[in-house]
This record gives C-alpha cells, sequence and structure tokens, in this order.
C-alpha cells in the first residue's frame, strides 16, 4: 500500500556486482515536502540504491513505484522524465564548458542552442531558491562550492521535484553547508522530495525529517529524525554499539621537533601556494591542518616530505640534541640519509602511496628496495612486514599475494598507514587519512595516530572533517589561500571559528579593496 | 612582382590538390577523437577508402555498360564510403562494444587496411593483364576532374579560387559544416561533452555509445573519401600498390596541429599540403636526400606546435579528456 504523499516508492530492489551484493531487498518511501536521510557506513549500497533510482544503474530484481505507478528507470534521461534529478558526489560536469552549456547538456528541447535564454532562465531559478551562479563561467574556472551549486540548478532547470544529493557536504566548508541546508529547506517548503546521502550523524540531525538506515546493503529501519539521537542512529549504522568519541591523551614529553619559517612554494604554473608559512609542531602531539581544499595543504606536507621545491623559506628538523637540519632543497633519499625518518600518507593512496597492481608485499618494498644484496632485492623482510601489517591492523584481504586495488578503500590506507609507521617514524605526516573510509576504519585510523603521538612522534593531520578535526588534535593550524590564519588550540576552539578562518583572507582582502 | 604572382599560380593550386587528402583526413580523425576515440586506423581506413572506390570504378569501365559521367562519379564515392564505413565500424565494435584498447586497435586496423589495399589491388592488376603494376581508370579519373571553368589561359582569381575540381569545394565544405556542427549546435555539444567526459554525458542522458559509433563511422567514412580523391583525382585513376604515402599520417598530425578544430584545418592542410611539396619548387638538385629533408618540414612544424600548445596550458587547447579511453557504464 503506498500513500498518497508518497512521491517514490522503491520495494524489493536488489543489485549485484559481480560477487558483492550492493542492495538486498531494499524498500523505501520518498515522500514530497520532506528531506529524507540516507544513512550508512561506506559499502552499505545507498549510492547504489540511488543510482538505481537515477537510471544509472539496472537493479537486478525489485520494483520502482513512482506517483503510485511502476515505472521502469533504464537510463538517466528516463529519470529526469520523472522529475528526479541526482547530483553525484563526483560532480559530473565538462570542465572545458560553460555553467550554461553543462546545464543544457543532453536536453531535448525544440529549437537549436540558445544560450542566451538558458542564461535567463539560469538566473530565475537561481533568484526563486537564493543560489548565486554565473552561466558564462567556465567550470574549471569554479569552486567546489559553485560547481555544486551548478550540480543543483542544472537538475532544478530540468524540472526535477525529486532531488538526491549523494554526500552533498563532504567538500564544503560550515558556511558553505549552511548556506546549501538554507537553499534545501526553500526547496522542501516549495513540496520537493529531497533526498540526501549521508555518513555525517550532525548534519542527519539538522536537515532531516526521517532517517532510514542501510547496513551492508540491507535496509535496517527508519526513523523520524525528532525522535532519534546520534548514538542510537550510529548503532543502527554499525549494527552494534560503538563509542563515538575520539581520544585525545594529553601529550608526553612535548619537544620543538619541526620548525617551519616563511616557507613559500610557487606552482609550476606559476601559482602561489604557500605565502610565508611558520609554525612548529611538536613531538608527542598532533597538529591538525584545516583549510578549504586547494589551500595549500597539499603542497605544505610535500615540501616537507621534500617532494616539493620551495622558492624561499626553512624546514628545520630539530634534533634530540637540539642540533637542527634543513630539510629544504634535499629530497626524500637525502633526507632518509640524514638518518632522519619521515613518514607520508599521502591524499593519493592508489597514487602516490601504494601501487595497485602490486601485492601487499610488493609494496612494503617500496620503502625498502634498496637494501639486499647486490643486484639482488631482499623479498623476504618485505614479506614479514607485510604479514605483520595484516594481523597487527587486521587488515581484510584474501592473501599478502593480493593486489590492492582489489582491497576496499579502509584496508588500503591500513596497508599504507601501516606500512609508514613500521618505520618508526620521528615524524609523521598525513593527508585525508579517513577519507572514504566508513565509521569502523577512521577509528582504526584515529588510534593508530594516537598510538605514534603517545610514542613521541609528532603527528601531522591534514583533515577535511572540522568535528574530527576539533576532537582529535592538539592544536590546529588554518590554512587559507597558502597563508596561514590561525593556529589555534583545538581544545577550546568551536567549529564556527575554525570555519571562520578558513575563508577570512579572501575576506580581508576584499575589504581592503 | 609577377614572378610572385606566376609562382603562387602554380605552387598555390599544386598545394591545395595536395591538401585535399591531408583535409578529409583530418575533419575525419577530429569528428572521431571528440567522441574520445583515438582511431589511429585513419591511414588504412584511407587506403581502404580509396581502394573501395578503385574497385567500384574499375567494374563500372569494364561492365561494358554505356559510361555515363554521373554515374562514374556516384559508384566509386558510394563504394568508398562504403567500404571506409565497415572499417569504422570494425574500429567502433572493437573499441566502443568489446572496450579493447585503442591505440593497438588503431594501429592493427592500419596494417589491415594497407593490407586490404595491396590485395584487391594486386588482384586487380593480375585482372588487367597490364606490363606496368597499376591499374588506370583515366575515364572514371576525368570525369571526377570536371572543373568550373575551362580556359586556357585563366586570369590569376581564376587560377587560384576557381581552378579545382569538386572534390575539392566539397572537403572545405565538408570540414566548415563538421566546424560549424562542433562549435554551434547541440549535437556538436553533446558530442564535446561525450568526448571530454562520458559519465558526465551517461548521467545527462545522451547516448554514449550511440554517439562513439556515429562520430567514428562517418568521421571513417569522410577519411576514406580523402584516399578516394587521391587515386580518382590527384593521381589521375592510376592506382599503385603503397602508392598513399604516409598522408594518413599526416592527417593525425593535422589534428593536432589544428588543435581539434575543423575550420582550422582548412588553411592548416593547405599549408601542410604546401610544405609537402615544397622540395619540387626548391632547387635541391639530384640530392634525395635533401628532398626527404624538406618532406619532414610538416612534423616538424606539428611538434613545434606541440611544445608551445603544451607551455600555454590553456585548458580549450587540450586534447579530448577522455580521447583513447574505454567508457563502461558500472565500473567502480
Amino acid at each position: 500500500m503506498i500513500e498518497s504523499d508518497v512521491a517514490v516508492a522503491l520495494r524489493g530492489i536488489t543489485k549485484i556486482f559481480g560477487k558483492t551484493v550492493a542492495n538486498h531487498k531494499v524498500s523505501l518511501d520518498i515522500k514530497r515536502g520532506e528531506v529524507l536521510a540516507i544513512l550508512g557506513e561506506n559499502g552499505s549500497g545507498k549510492t547504489t540504491l540511488m543510482n538505481a533510482l537515477a537510471g544509472i544503474y539496472a537493479p537486478d530484481e525489485g520494483h520502482i513505484y513512482i506517483n503510485g505507478e511502476e515505472v521502469e528507470i533504464t537510463s538517466p534521461r528516463i529519470a529526469f522524465s520523472y522529475g528526479i534529478g541526482m547530483i553525484h558526489q563526483h560532480f559530473k560536469l565538462v570542465d572545458v564548458l560553460t555553467a550554461a552549456e553543462n546545464i543544457i547538456l543532453g536536453l531535448k528541447e525544440p529549437g537549436g542552442m540558445n544560450l542566451k535564454k538558458v542564461g535567463l532562465r539560469v538566473e530565475e531559478i537561481c533568484e526563486a531558491y537564493g543560489f548565486d551562479l554565473n552561466p558564462q563561467k567556465k567550470v574549471y574556472d569554479m569552486s567546489v562550492s559553485e560547481k555544486q551549486t551548478l550540480e543543483i540548478v542544472k537538475v532544478l532547470y530540468r524540472g526535477a521535484d525529486i532531488l538526491i544529493l549523494d554526500e552533498p557536504t563532504a567538500v564544503l566548508t560550515p558556511q558553505e553547508t549552511n548556506k546549501l541546508f538554507a537553499v534545501l529547506k526553500n526547496m522542501r517548503e516549495d513540496g520537493k522530495a529531497i533526498v540526501i546521502i549521508t555518513h555525517k550523524l550532525h548534519e542527519v540531525m539538522e536537515i532531516s525529517d526521517r532517517v532510514a538506515v542501510l547496513r551492508k546493503g540491507e535496509y535496517i529501519g527508519e526513523i523520524q529524525t525528532s525522535k532519534t539521537n546520534p548514538q542510537e542512529l550510529t548503532n543502527m549504522m554499525v549494527g552494534r554499539a560503538v563509542s563515538l568519541n575520539i581520544d585525545r591523551p594529553e601529550p608526553q614529553n612535548r619537544e620543538l621537533r619541526i620548525e617551519v619559517k616563511n616557507l613559500n612554494v610557487v606552482s609550476e604554473d606559476g601559482i602561489q601556494k604557500l605565502k610565508d608559512v611558520s609554525f612548529q609542531a611538536f613531538s608527542g602531539e598532533i597538529l591538525g591542518i584545516a583549510g578549504i581544499s586547494g589551500s595549500g595543504q597539499k603542497e605544505l606536507l610535500e615540501a616537507i616530505a621534500g617532494l616539493q621545491k620551495a622558492s624561499s623559506g626553512e624546514i628545520l628538523f630539530i634534533n634530540d640534541d637540539g642540533t637542527s637540519e634543513n630539510l629544504i632543497g634535499r629530497n626524500p633519499v637525502a633526507i632518509a640519509q640524514k638518518g632522519i625518518t619521515l613518514s607520508f600518507v599521502p591524499e593519493d593512496r592508489l597514487g602516490m602511496g601504494l601501487v595497485g597492481n602490486m601485492d601487499l608485499s610488493d609494496n612494503m618494498m617500496l620503502r625498502s628496495y634498496r637494501k639486499g644484496s647486490g643486484p639482488f632485492t631482499d623479498r623476504k623482510s618485505p614479506h614479514a612486514l607485510a604479514e605483520r601489517v595484516v594481523e597487527e591492523l587486521s587488515v581484510m584481504t584474501p592473501s599478502i599475494e593480493t593486489p590492492v586495488r582489489r582491497l576496499s578503500g579502509g584496508n588500503v590506507q591500513k596497508v599504507l598507514v601501516g606500512r609508514e609507521i613500521s618505520l618508526s617514524p620521528r615524524v609523521l605526516l598525513t593527508a585525508y587519512a579517513v577519507r572514504g573510509l566508513d565509521i569502523n576504519s577512521s577509528y582504526t585510523i584515529y588510534d593508530l595516530l594516537n598510538r605514534q603521538k603517545a610514542l613521541g612522534v609528532a603527528v601531522i593531520y591534514v583533515g577535511e572533517d572540522l568535528d574530527v578535526l576539533l576532537e582529535l588534535c592538539d592544536r590546529i593550524l588554518v590554512l587559507c589561500a597558502g597563508h596561514v590564519t590561525g593556529v589555534v588550540d583545538g581544545r577550546s576552539i568551536t567549529k564556527e571559528e575554525v570555519g571562520l578562518l578558513m575563508t577570512q583572507h579572501g575576506k580581508e582582502e576584499a575589504a581592503d579593496e | 612582382m609577377d614572378a610572385i604572382l606566376s609562382f603562387f599560380m602554380t605552387f598555390l593550386p599544386r598545394a591545395v590538390a595536395q591538401s585535399v587528402p591531408l583535409l578529409c583526413g583530418a575533419t575525419g580523425e577530429i569528428l572521431t577523437e571528440k567522441s574520445g576515440n583515438l582511431n589511429l586506423g585513419i591511414p588504412g581506413i584511407m587506403y581502404v577508402g580509396a581502394i573501395s572506390g578503385v574497385i567500384g570504378a574499375f567494374f563500372y569501365e569494364n561492365s561494358g555498360l554505356q559510361f555515363i559521367p554521373a554515374v562514374a562519379i556516384i559508384i566509386p564515392i558510394v563504394c568508398s564510403l562504403l567500404g571506409s564505413f565497415l572499417m569504422g565500424l570494425l574500429y567502433c565494435f572493437l573499441t566502443v562494444t568489446l572496450r579493447a584498447n585503442q591505440n593497438v586497435t588503431g594501429l592493427a586496423l592500419t596494417t589491415f587496411g594497407i593490407g586490404v589495399g595491396n590485395f584487391f589491388g594486386g588482384s586487380l592488376i593480375t585482372l588487367v593483364e597490364s606490363d606496368v603494376p597499376s591499374i588506370v581508370l583515366s575515364n572514371t579519373s576525368a570525369c571526377f576532374k570536371m572543373r568550373l571553368i575551362n580556359s586556357a589561359n585563366p586570369g590569376w582569381f581564376e587560377a587560384l579560387f576557381l581552378n579545382y575540381t569538386f572534390m575539392t569545394y566539397a572537403a572545405i565544405a565538408i570540414a566548415i559544416i563538421c566546424g560549424f556542427i562542433l562549435k554551434r549546435t547541440k549535437v556538436g555539444l553533446h558530442l564535446r561533452a561525450v568526448g571530454e567526459n562520458p559519465a558526465t554525458a551517461d548521467a545527462a542522458g545522451i547516448n554514449v555509445t550511440r554517439y562513439k559509433y556515429l562520430s567514428t563511422c562517418i568521421g571513417s567514412m569522410i577519411a576514406g573519401l580523402g584516399g578516394m580523391y587521391y587515386v580518382l583525382d590527384y593521381m589521375n585513376g592510376i592506382w599503385s600498390n603503397d602508392g598513399f604515402g604516409d598522408r594518413g599520417w599526416l592527417a593525425i598530425a593535422l589534428v593536432i596541429f589544428t588543435i581539434w578544430r575543423p575550420g582550422a584545418s582548412v588553411w592548416a592542410s593547405i599549408l601542410f599540403g604546401g610544405l609537402y611539396i615544397l622540395h619540387i619548387f626548391i632547387p635541391t638538385g639530384t640530392d634525395m636526400a635533401i628532398k626527404e629533408i624538406y618532406k619532414m618540414l610538416p612534423y616538424l612544424v606539428t611538434i613545434i606546435v606541440l611544445v608551445v600548445v603544451s607551455l600555454r596550458k590553456k585548458k580549450e587547447n587540450q586534447p579530448p579528456a577522455s580521447l583513447g579511453l574505454a567508457y563502461f557504464r558500472e565500473e567502480r
């Protein structure tokens, strides 16, 4: 029985990829004038389910009803015709085209291509819901938030009244998130059905009216947001009671380890990525780095690791006896030869960190291939190390000989972190260490970082989730467009204050003009 | 002054005549690459286009039927289009449907196409039992070489602009139309989106497979016409095996040179055509080595353009972002 305010009803949806069951007999209602949150860990099948509704995947079993009538959605075009618009996590935009061109992509409107008319209608939509978008702007010139706005305007332009947003806030600042939520509320008032896929609990609590929880491809249940709390939702999502608190022990034996003075980095295309960056990192402490993505986090870590050329400034590594070494101008091998053990967990795990097609023990060898006698490599110790990492970090893998690209994101990250900390580093650099990981894996990584901190390692943690940064880090350095806008105490600062620092630099400049 | 003008009056028409196969090949390849298919089989496809046209013309000329010029033009064109269409279809089936590697498939098609051409060319040569290893289709060629004006002593305007065969104008028109379609129409917008980001195009409701098949097959047919033009028009209807030279590769170089713009390939192909025959106009004596160095000029210019374009790093000047990659919707 389907109620009258139900826009979409999913019944018994099953989708199988090879041997993996992504969705198993999922049934769900999406109602008009309501924000439904679909909550679940990574790999719980949230995105697959919604892709089935958007016509990207064809479900293997099950029925979809729209306004009470059974429909078959075999392509995105058919989904549009039923008013379903999906905003994907990885934006589906063509970089070299303008906003207006992206909007009319695939539309079958009668007549020729009239971009002026498109621009006018885009402005109407922007006005109605409070967006800000320039139709003539090329996508490659846009910020992440602008791209997301474009995606939403695109589906509205097509007359969508059922909007699905896949992890919409993953890349936004708190301020941008608030703006997005305000717009979503406007649309809800307008009677549109909105689905938001997320694993961030506080967002579920803030924006949604109803929550549906998926776990391992199965529908666990749904609940009115007003009648639940984050702890209960987590338990539903993970399937057992989980503590949501991240440990933050007091730093022990805090000593100056890394000192960066007036570091300037200019990228190959002449853009200043870091401007006069100065800060200190201490042993036995986790220093968080916050900032909108692309504010210079990557360049900063790579400069310390010896992978990025600096145009001026100093990066000093302070030894226990107080002597210091400048790392600028040294490549990773030269740094290691100085007896400095730096470990780096890069953002791009299967690009910079590991080789996807190689197995676990070969990936361990990437750090030790110079060892061995004569022209022969030593294969035994990497193999032993791989076995130890698998056991200690409980990596789920069929065998040591499995290519790492076949592992899930969380296990890939465990392999990488395991290799890096096996070197007993003095400094551990991590970039977005929990990006794309589910709650369980994320907490394993936080534990590992805390253990390194207890061992007296200076940990530098670049993160994007402000809630985690505020709970995990002792101090937080905020970057904005390559400038340090603040180094704050992680225990006393609020999220809003950090968010403000993250966007402050540009605003100050604008005020100066 | 007169000397310069008379040089142009002899040089330019020959450069233009030389440019037509390059222009057809480049237009076809641009259309193909805009869909994300890197078709390195173009030299083979042009070869097949040429031999298909020759086969059609050969059997019509030797059929004993009454020789009608219009039919003599239509039969080779239809045969050529059909031959190169089948090559394009084969490429699409392998790379789009079966998702084979585009580079390997393309290179295999080039080898295959040249083999097919030489096989049927050789067969026809044995049929005519001639003393020289070539086929002469002078009646058909005469039809292809009909011109707008028929004056023995044309003025400079006629000589430079009106004194070409109809295939020349057709090639230029096709290139300009393709440029217009790519830039100004929805079909062009969709095609560019498919080549840049097929997943996005797919999510927007564009049939990626259909666009890839259509643009690659139409591109192959345009390129095949260039091969046919070379034999039936430029070479006066004389087919000899391996006679096409490296024009197919030059057409692909032209795609990069024009940064994927069919409109620009009109003048660029004339430039390349001119560079290709420059050695004839520069007194080099009998030293073949120096001639070969002059023949290298078009490639040298292409390399320089590549360097300049790469240095400027403008997004619009880059190849289609998904060029060379197969698209599979449910890939995870």
